[in-house]
C-alpha cells in the first residue's frame, strides 16, 4: 500500500515517502531551517523534530512521551496491549518504573566483558562468510556478507540452532519494512516466527544451559521468576533490535568504503583508526529512528501535541545538526569530537551499543583484510530499506586488484 | 585534573572507556567509572578531556 505523495514535508511528511528514503538528508537540512519541527496529518498525526536538541528534549523526557511503541504505524497500541506485534518487548517499550527493572536485567549480558569474550566467535564467522565467497570478482556485500554477522551473533547469545540464522532475518524485514500493512496482517505475519520462538523457550525450559534464554527464564525479580510474556518480549526486542540495526550499519560502512576510496586508502594505511572511524559511520548513517507516543496534551519544542500524536525521533536527523557538528554533511572519518545520538539518548540507550560496535570494527576489519580494494558495481543498483531503520539492501560490489 | 562521572546522568554509552581506557572503566551493567581520579601525564590528560567531549549525556566533570 503506497501513501499519497508528500506535499511539503514540513506540513505533511511521511518517512515511507521514495523522497525520504532515497535521500532524506536534504529534507531535514531544509526542516531544519524552516521549522525545526514538522507536523504531518498522516498516521493518526505525528511530529518531527529535526534539530539535535529537540530530539534530545523527546528523548530525555519520559514524563511526557512514552515508549509503550516504538515503531510509527497507522495503529495505536492500546495501554495494556498484548504480545501483538512487537507490542510488549520490554525494556524498549517499558517505561519507568518497570523499565529500570527490565534493562538492569540484561545489561550485564551486553556490558563489555561479556561482549569482548565473543569476539573470537564474530571474527571466525565473518571469515567464514568471507572464504564462502571464494574466488567471486563481484558479490553483494549487504546480502551476501552484512546480512549473515548479526544474526549469527543473536543465535548464538540465545541459544537457538544455529542452523535458523535465516529465519530471523526473514522475520524481521516483515517487521520493520510492513509498517503501512494493516495490523490485523501484521499479527498473521508474526505467527510463525511466535511459534518458533514458543518452542525455543519450552526447549529451554526443558533443557536449561548458559545463554540468555535459559538467563531469562531463570532468573528473579523480588523473588519471583518472569512472567512468560516477559521472557518472550525480550527475545523477540533483542532478535529485532540486534539485527537489522546492525546489519544496516555495517552495510552503510561499506557502501560509503566502496563509493569513497580515499578514506578506504586511509583505513588501509592506519587501521588503529578504526573506532574513531566507527564512531563517523555511527553518526553519519544512523541507522536507528525510534517512536514515541505523546501521553496527555502538551506545548512542547512550542508545538501543541496531543495526547496519542507520534513524535519521531529522528537520531540521524539529529546527528547532521550544524549547530553541534562543524561540517555535518561533510564525513570525515577522524572526527575526533563526536557526540552523536545514533544509539539513542536518555534511559533507552542502546543496551546492545557495545555489541554493536564490535560486530561493526570486526566485520570491517576482516572485510578490508580480505577486500583491501572494492567498488560499487553501479551506483543505481544500490537500494535502501524504508522504515525506521535505513541501509543499503542490495550492494553488489567489485573487487579491485592492487 | 580532577575527574568525575555523574552515576545519575551515565547511560553506558561507553565512549569513555572506550577513548580513554587508563582514566575510565565500567561496572557489571557497563555504566562508567573513574579509574584515575587524576590523570597522571598530558597524555592520559588529553584523552580524558576527549572522553569529556564525546560523553552524549554530559555526564563527564573536569576540574582542571
Ligand atoms: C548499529 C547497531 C545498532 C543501533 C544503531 C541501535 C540503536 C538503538 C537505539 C537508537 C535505541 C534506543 C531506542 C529508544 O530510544 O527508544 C536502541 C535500543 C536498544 N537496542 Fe540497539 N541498536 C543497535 C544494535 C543493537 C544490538 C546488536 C542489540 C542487542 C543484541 C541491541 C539491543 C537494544 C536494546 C535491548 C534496546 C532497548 C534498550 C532500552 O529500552 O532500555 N541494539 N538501539
Amino acid at each position: 500500500m503506497e501513501n499519497p505523495p508528500v506535499t511539503d514535508f514540513a506540513t505533511d511528511w511521511d518517512h515511507t515517502d521514495p523522497a525520504w528514503v532515497h535521500d532524506p538528508y536534504p529534507i531535514w537540512d531544509d526542516l531544519r531551517q524552516r521549522c525545526p519541527v514538522a507536523h504531518t496529518d498522516r498516521y493518526g498525526g505525528a511530529w518531527f523534530p529535526a534539530t539535535h536538541a529537540g530530539v534530545s528534549a523527546v528523548a530525555q523526557d519520559t514524563e511526557h512521551f512514552t515508549s509503550r511503541t516504538v515503531v510509527l504505524g497507522n495503529g495505536r497500541p492500546l495501554e495494556d496491549a498484548p504480545p501483538a506485534p512487537i507490542g510488549v518487548a520490554p525494556p524498549i517499550t517499558s517505561d519507568p518504573p518497570f523499565h529500570t527493572i527490565a534493562r538492569r536485567l540484561i545489561l550485564p549480558a551486553f556490558a563489555p566483558g561479556p561482549v569482548r569474550a565473543l569476539e573470537p566467535r564474530v571474527r571466525e564467522l565473518c571469515r567464514r562468510l568471507l572464504d564462502d565467497l571464494g574466488d567471486a570478482t563481484e558479490f553483494d556485500a549487504a546480502t551476501q556478507y552484512a546480512q549473515f554477522i548479526p544474526p549469527g551473533v543473536i543465535v548464538r547469545m540465545l541459544g537457538f540452532p544455529e542452523a535458523d540464522e535465516d529465519v530471523f532475518r526473514d522475520f524481521i524485514h516483515v517487521v520493520l519494512e510492513g509498517v503501512n500493512h494493516p495490523v490485523e496482517e501484521r499479527i498473521e505475519e508474526f505467527a510463525p516466527i511466535e511459534a518458533y520462538i514458543t518452542a525455543q523457550i519450552e526447549d529451554h525450559r526443558a533443557h536449561p544451559r548458559d545463554d540468555l534464554t535459559s538467563y531469562l527464564l531463570g532468573v528473579e525479580v523480588g523473588g519471583q521468576p518472569l512472567a512468560p510474556e516477559h521472557v518472550f518480549g525480550t527475545i523477540i526486542l533483542v532478535l529485532i533490535a540486534g539485527i537489522d540495526t546492525t546489519w544496516s550499519a555495517i552495510g552503510s560502512a561499506l557502501w560509503h568504503l566502496a563509493s569513497h576510496p580515499d578514506d578506504l586508502a586511509r583505513l588501509r594505511e592506519d587501521p588503529d583508526l578504526m573506532p574513531i572511524a566507527v564512531e563517523e559511520f555511527l553518526r553519519f548513517y544512523a541507522p536507528v529512528t525510534m517512536a514515541r507516543l505523546v501521553k496527555r496534551d502538551v506545548e512542547f519544542l512550542g508545538c501543541p501535541m496531543r495526547e496519542d500524536d507520534w513524535v519521531l525521533l529522528g537520531f540521524p536527523a539529529a546527528n547532521r545538526d550544524p549547530e553541534v557538528f562543524p561540517d555535518a554533511d561533510r564525513f570525515v572519518i577522524d572526527r575526533l569530537e563526536n557526540r552523536h545520538l545514533a544509539f539513542g539518548l536518555g534511559i533507552h540507550r542502546c543496551a546492545g551499543s557495545n555489541l554493536a560496535r564490535m560486530e561493526m570494527r570486526v566485520a570491517l576489519e576482516e572485510f578490508l583484510a580480505r577486500f583491501p580494494r572494492v567498488e560499487l558495481v553501479d551506483p543505481e543498483a544500490v537500494t535502501w530499506s524504508q522504515g525506521q531503520v535505513r541501509g543499503p539492501r542490495r550492494l553488489p560490489v567489485r573487487v579491485v586488484p592492487a | 585534573m580532577k575527574v568525575t562521572i555523574d552515576a545519575a546522568r551515565c547511560q553506558g554509552h561507553g565512549r569513555c572507556f572506550n577513548l580513554a581506557p587508563d582514566v575510565f572503566g565500567f561496572d557489571e551493567l557497563g555504566n562508567g567509572v573513574v579509574l584515575v581520579a587524576s590523570p597522571p601525564d598530558d597524555r592520559a590528560e588529553r584523552l580524558a578531556r576527549l572522553a569529556q567531549v564525546n560523553c552524549p549525556e554530559h555526564a563527564i566533570d573536569i576540574e582542571e
